[in-house]
């Protein structure tokens, strides 16, 4: 799977708690639960939309690999590709 | 026996709600707590249930409409107590026994045995929500009254609610002065209309604020608050919940909010008397019935419903109920939460839910400030606030060691509860956290 895709995906399940975030609203490098304004009910909900998407379920130990967008991104990339 | 079918009061706030769509056609049979239409409210679209088992004989109200609350929008025969009976007692077997056992075990808490199924459990607190309601709408509905009702079929009630066009300023020509589609397409090719029958649109977010405000300002002027918080060691519960969460999937996880409601429940408990309503004198006797209490003071609620502040993203808040918690694990109360925030965010709360909370609970999360001094919502007697939960250094036997800590705020009606019993209470709450496994 591609980049693109995977960033797709990440939209995707961000929109599912957050249906008004965009990309551009989202700075890649900070920290993605600030960017979105996501609680941790919204973040485990992101996480569930997530793991409907790409079938991977983000363990709670790995929480601070994946507290920005890109660094999501590469979580998920090392994993579907 | 009929019985009417009426525009719930979905809390002492609201005044009126829109009938939006029937789910059932005269002649339906129904059973309790079926959805029988989806109302739009000041709280946004909600599942109406039915609290009580027949058949719907006449629909009154055709969609699109908006009505004050207690019109009734259609009736229904009840099936008769024989066929009745078994349905109910099989659905409300459990509890039953368990208020009974409860009744045995707890010498000196006057709490009633409940021998009557939920769902009129739900009529009572429904009775004491629109009586409270109807005092403050008298004014509304007789406003209303005056106005005859327009006679228009329902394809021109949806046209017109679409353009947001009063029927009152069409002229019908159908019978009785029935406004028909012909009249509208009429009206419509008009321009006039434009702007003289323009009604004022009010997005759902300035309804919603206007809810809050009618809910908030009636709470501040008749109910003497007081305050008293603790700060709460959350070490034991954190370190559970690290453990609980580590192998599960994101849908397995627990959030800490779903150990403090559990850890509440249990409190109310041993309190009861902060798990219930304040009737006003204001209320008129006549509309007091069944096991409501005459005159003024508090009634206990028969079940633990806590409600639960929910933040909207758009603005504002719902506060829908989860039912029975002192009877659910940690994870079905979790699994609860995460459906009722889905559910405030998309629509299809159920009426139930937003009617029958018997205290309510307000969590600023881990983002949000150390302490949150919450107003009750009436007719409840007391919401119980958390704040953020923080590192601190604390003194435990002698070591300085790092504990995680909460700040939990109690808000109560002094009418009902003195200081004492409130921080008897925060303290047997903080005493539940410290052993999370037995919750």
């Amino acid at each position: 799977m591609n980049t693109e895709n995977i960033k797709q995906l990440i939209i995707e399940a961000i929109q599912e708690v957050a249906p008004e975030m965009e990309q551009d609203d989202i700075d890649m490098d900070e920290d993605l639960r600030e960017e979105c304004d996501l609680d941790s009910m919204d973040f485990l909900n992101f996480l569930i939309a997530l793991k409907k998407s790409t079938a991977i379920g983000i363990a709670e130990a790995d929480y601070s690999q994946v507290n920005t967008f890109n660094k999501m991104l590469n979580y998920l990339a090392k994993r579907l590709n | 026996m009929l019985e009417d079918i009426t525009m719930p009061s979905l809390g002492a706030d609201m005044t009126d709600g829109t009938l939006n769509e029937w789910l059932v056609k005269e002649g339906d049979k129904v059973d309790v707590g079926d959805i029988i239409a989806v109302l739009e409210t000041q709280k946004g679209a909600i599942d109406m249930e039915v609290y009580s088992a027949g058949t719907i004989t006449e629909i009154l109200v055709e969609p699109v409409a908006k009505v004050s609350v207690g019109t009734v929008l259609a009736r229904l025969a009840l099936t008769d107590t024989s066929s009745q009976a078994p349905l109910k007692k099989e659905r409300t077997e459990t509890l039953t026994t368990e208020l009974k056992t409860s009744d045995v075990t707890k010498e000196g808490i006057s709490q009633e045995v409940n021998t009557q199924d939920t769902s009129s459990q739900y009529n009572n607190y429904q009775e004491a929500g629109v009586n409270i309601s109807t005092v403050q709408v008298e004014s509304v509905q007789a406003e209303a009254m005056q106005t005859p009702r327009v006679q228009a079929s329902p394809i021109v009630r949806r046209l017109a609610k679409e353009q947001q066009l009063d029927l009152a300023g069409i002229k019908g020509s159908g019978p009785h002065g029935a406004i028909l589609l012909a009249d509208l397409n009429a009206f419509l090719a008009n321009d006039e209309h434009k702007n003289i029958n323009k009604t004022k649109t009010v997005s759902r977010e300035q309804n919603m604020r206007q809810a809050i405000a009618a809910a908030m300002v009636k709470s501040k002027q008749e109910i003497p608050h007081f305050y008293t918080s603790l700060s709460i060691d959350i070490s034991a519960a954190q370190q559970w919940l690290q453990r609980q969460n580590k192998d599960q999937s994101p849908e397995e996880r627990i959030l800490l909010l779903a150990l403090l409601l559990k850890a509440l429940a249990k409190s109310l408990l041993k309190y009861p008397q902060l798990n219930g309503f304040y009737q006003g004198a204001s209320l008129p006797s006549s509309v007091l019935q069944g096991d409501v209490s005459q005159g003024e003071g508090f009634k206990q609620a028969s079940a633990i419903h806590i409600g639960n502040v929910i933040s909207l993203r758009q603005g504002g808040l719902m506060v829908p109920a989860i039912h029975n918690v002192d009877k659910l694990s940690v994870l079905e109360v979790m699994k609860s939460l995460r459906d009722i925030t889905q559910r405030s965010r998309t629509g299809h709360l159920r009426t139930s839910e937003l009617t029958d909370a018997s205290i309510t609970v307000t969590n600023m999360g881990e983002r949000g400030a150390d302490t949150v001094f919450g107003v009750i919502y009436p007719p409840q007697v007391a919401i119980l606030g958390f704040g953020k939960n923080k590192k601190e250094l604390t003194l435990v036997n002698n070591k300085v060691t790092e504990t995680d800590k909460i700040t939990a705020c109690l808000s109560v009606d002094h009418r009902v509860i003195d200081g004492m019993i409130a921080a008897k209470f925060l303290n047997y709450l903080s005493k539940q956290l410290q052993q999370p496994e037995r919750l």
